[in-house]
């Protein structure tokens, strides 16, 4: 059994027309990725900046001014004063007019002459646990600041100083931007391949191929061979818009992650494939590709959610996503200037990936019309 | 040797039988028609020939070779044109006779030689660069044979070639048919139409997913035992139930504005004269009629019941 070069070329070349007649389907797949990269790039942002801060100040003295001039001073924090009641400080939580609360005390100001301990009080809202906990860390290092100010030694057994590698700004969109090529790529693939083959088999098209003799790893690599460029281009297009837009840093070799982009490509294509050989119609390949890829990619990729911090059960399951070592790939080598030899264990895993996907569609290839 | 060779197959879906127990024969060279309404297994028995389907029972060999085992060989054999029209709606006339030509491994030179030939039969050289999805339901019909004629096949095999085709394209597609048939090419037509049957050489009539008959046009025909009659008169309606209630009728049948009676022992003048009479002048005109396929059809499935 040999594979014919002249008609996988046959097949590409007609699916190539597929694409480049279909103008509608082109601008989707070109557009999608921009806007996607753009909404996540924007809106799912973790940093918190410009918190509402209530400042009930009892002491109403220079050093309590002092210490709300440090927090106005920092660009997380927009403290206004309340001249309200105590007991009603919960309504500013409750109608959302701040996000955190600082009661300064009468004795402020003496205490701190005397040189002894002076607790002021912090109410935080933890209705947003994350942005509660970052919001309390700000707030002590806002209070270590002005300790440092005003000169007073901490009796502390050690200095806590990190420094942050590799995203010294802990800028969301650099994490995200990686993340999003990873999504939007194995989304576009497996949805394009998907449906290209159940359009065959919808149109009837698929028996008029079956009479030929043609061999099913001809068909398969015929198709996929467009849509390996398609994404490709797609890749391009992301990557270029995290540079300029969103100004992602690139440390890393882009040789290496052309390579490698290839490679996670393959794996996207293949489990479209493999959707393929089951779905009968474009309307149930669309629906299922979108259900494989998009949830499971978002949800159990590292994409959003650490995998470390997941239950042990899903954790396993994450091994079978192909996004969670692509993003380890991207991340790597955009971000830190990972080379190939600190990658290998994901490019293991998804090149396994690739040829279990595709070794399996393979097999169930349908070669005639039974089902 | 025979062409195609079927034996006892059977193909079921669900539990539910397509096709029964069929055995047939098509010879070298011949135009043969598998003739039956729609839900008939015309379709089933098709695919199974061209190895698009495994039988549940029985072999079905193409040119000696058996459709399970030399799967490959058969495909390159046979041309298949399907019931629906399968190709690339968004491609053009040219594109997608090129690109079977490609599937098929036609080389390069034969490849324009044939591409001049189809044109030429076909009159489609003037729309070869018009999108399939663009043409009249003939001009489909014939890029659709030409495609599977483009590997220059020893056997055509088409799933109603002309169901939904003008009457006109229709007798062109015949023509084109017969044409083919005389460069060598055994061709295995399926047919919803019984008036198409008599322009086959041989022809099987299909129903319910057996074969109730099979020899040419004209033995077929005559094989028809009871004596044929057209009648004229004022309500067809009532005329078919009048007669479908005498003892000596084998079956009627609306045709158009006329009724056939098959009668199963020749009337006399006498009885028509009654029957001019019982029908209340409502039968105007008598004639004996040779049956046609369709008589023949209708009455093969009768036997059936």
């Amino acid at each position: 059994m040999s594979l014919s070069k002249d008609r996988i070329s046959a097949i590409a070349r007609k699916e190539f027309f597929h694409i480049i007649y279909d103008f509608r389907t082109l601008f989707i797949i070109f557009l999608m990725p921009v806007v996607q990269l753009i909404i996540f790039g924007y809106a799912l942002n973790l940093e918190i900046q410009r918190v509402d801060m209530a400042v009930v100040d009892l002491a109403r003295s220079t050093q309590s001014r002092k210490l709300v001039g440090q927090f106005s001073g920092s660009k997380f924090f927009r403290p206004f004063f309340y001249q309200g009641r105590l007991d009603d400080l919960e309504d500013l939580f409750k109608s959302r007019e701040a996000k955190v609360a600082m009661v300064i005390p009468f004795d402020f100001e003496r205490k701190l002459q005397n040189e002894t301990s002076v607790q002021v009080q912090f109410l935080v809202d933890a209705s947003d646990a994350n942005a509660a906990i970052l919001i309390r860390n700000y707030c002590n290092q806002v209070i270590m600041d002005y300790n440092e100010n005003r000169g007073v030694k901490l009796p502390l057994p050690f200095d806590l100083r990190s420094t942050i590698l590799f995203n010294p700004e802990l800028k969301s969109s650099h994490f995200f931007v990686p993340g999003v090529i990873a999504m939007i790529l194995i989304m576009i693939s497996a949805l394009l391949t998907s449906i290209t083959i159940s359009r065959e088999k919808e149109t009837g098209t698929m028996e008029q191929i079956l009479v030929s003799p043609v061999r099913p790893l001809e068909i398969i690599s015929g198709k996929v061979i467009p849509y390996i460029v398609l994404a490709f281009l797609d890749a391009a297009v992301i990557l270029l818009v995290g540079l300029v837009v969103f100004k992602v840093p690139f440390k890393g070799s882009l040789f290496l992650l052309t390579g490698l982009t290839v490679l996670y490509i393959l794996t996207a294509l293949s489990l479209g494939l493999l959707i393929s050989t089951q779905a009968r119609t474009q309307q149930v390949a669309m629906m299922m590709a979108l259900l494989i890829t998009l949830l499971p990619t978002v949800m159990l990729s590292g994409l959003v959610f650490p995998i470390a911090s997941m239950p042990k059960l899903l954790q396993y399951l994450t091994y079978l996503i192909p996004a969670r070592y692509f993003l380890l790939i991207v991340r790597g080598i955009m971000l830190k200037g990972s080379v190939f030899s600190q990658l290998l264990g994901p490019c293991f895993f998804l090149a396994l990936l690739t040829l279990i996907l595709l070794g399996v569609s393979v097999k169930r290839f349908n070669m005639n019309l039974e089902r | 040797m025979k062409v195609i060779e079927i034996t006892d197959y059977c193909k079921r879906y669900d539990g539910v039988a397509a096709v029964e127990g069929v055995t047939l024969k098509v010879e070298y060279g011949e135009l043969f028609g598998l003739i039956g309404p729609d839900g008939a297994g015309k379709t089933t028995l098709l695919r199974a020939i061209c190895t698009l389907l495994t039988p549940d029972e029985g072999k079905i060999l193409v040119m000696g070779k058996d459709v399970t085992q030399s799967i490959m060989d058969i495909r390159s054999l046979v041309g298949y044109m399907p019931q629906r029209f399968s190709l690339y709606q968004d491609l053009s006339v040219e594109q997608n006779l090129r690109f079977f030509a490609d599937l098929f491994g036609v080389t390069e030179g034969k490849r324009e030689r044939r591409l001049l030939q189809l044109f030429e039969f076909s009159r489609l050289a003037p729309f070869k660069k018009r999108k399939a999805g663009e043409l009249s339901g003939g001009m489909k019909q014939k890029l659709s044979l030409s495609c599977a004629l483009i590997h220059t096949p020893e056997i055509l095999v088409l799933d109603e070639p002309t169901y939904g085709v003008d009457p006109i394209s229709r007798q062109e597609f015949w023509e084109i048919l017969r044409s083919i048939q005389k460069e060598k090419t055994t061709i295995l037509v399926s047919t919803a139409y019984m008036d198409e049957a008599d322009l086959c050489d041989r022809v099987a009539l299909m129903h319910q997913g057996k074969i109730t008959m099979v020899g040419t046009p004209e033995k077929i025909k005559a094989s028809f035992h009871y004596h044929l009659y057209r009648l004229e008169g004022k309500d067809v309606r009532f005329l078919r139930d009048f007669f479908q209630k005498l003892p000596s009728v084998r079956s009627t049948q609306l045709f158009g504005d006329t009724v056939h009676v098959s009668f199963c022992k020749k009337p006399a003048l006498s009885d028509w004269k009654n029957w001019q009479r019982d029908s209340r002048g409502n039968l105007k005109r008598w004639a004996s009629q040779p049956p046609s396929m369709e008589d023949v059809f209708m009455e093969s499935t009768e036997k059936e019941r």
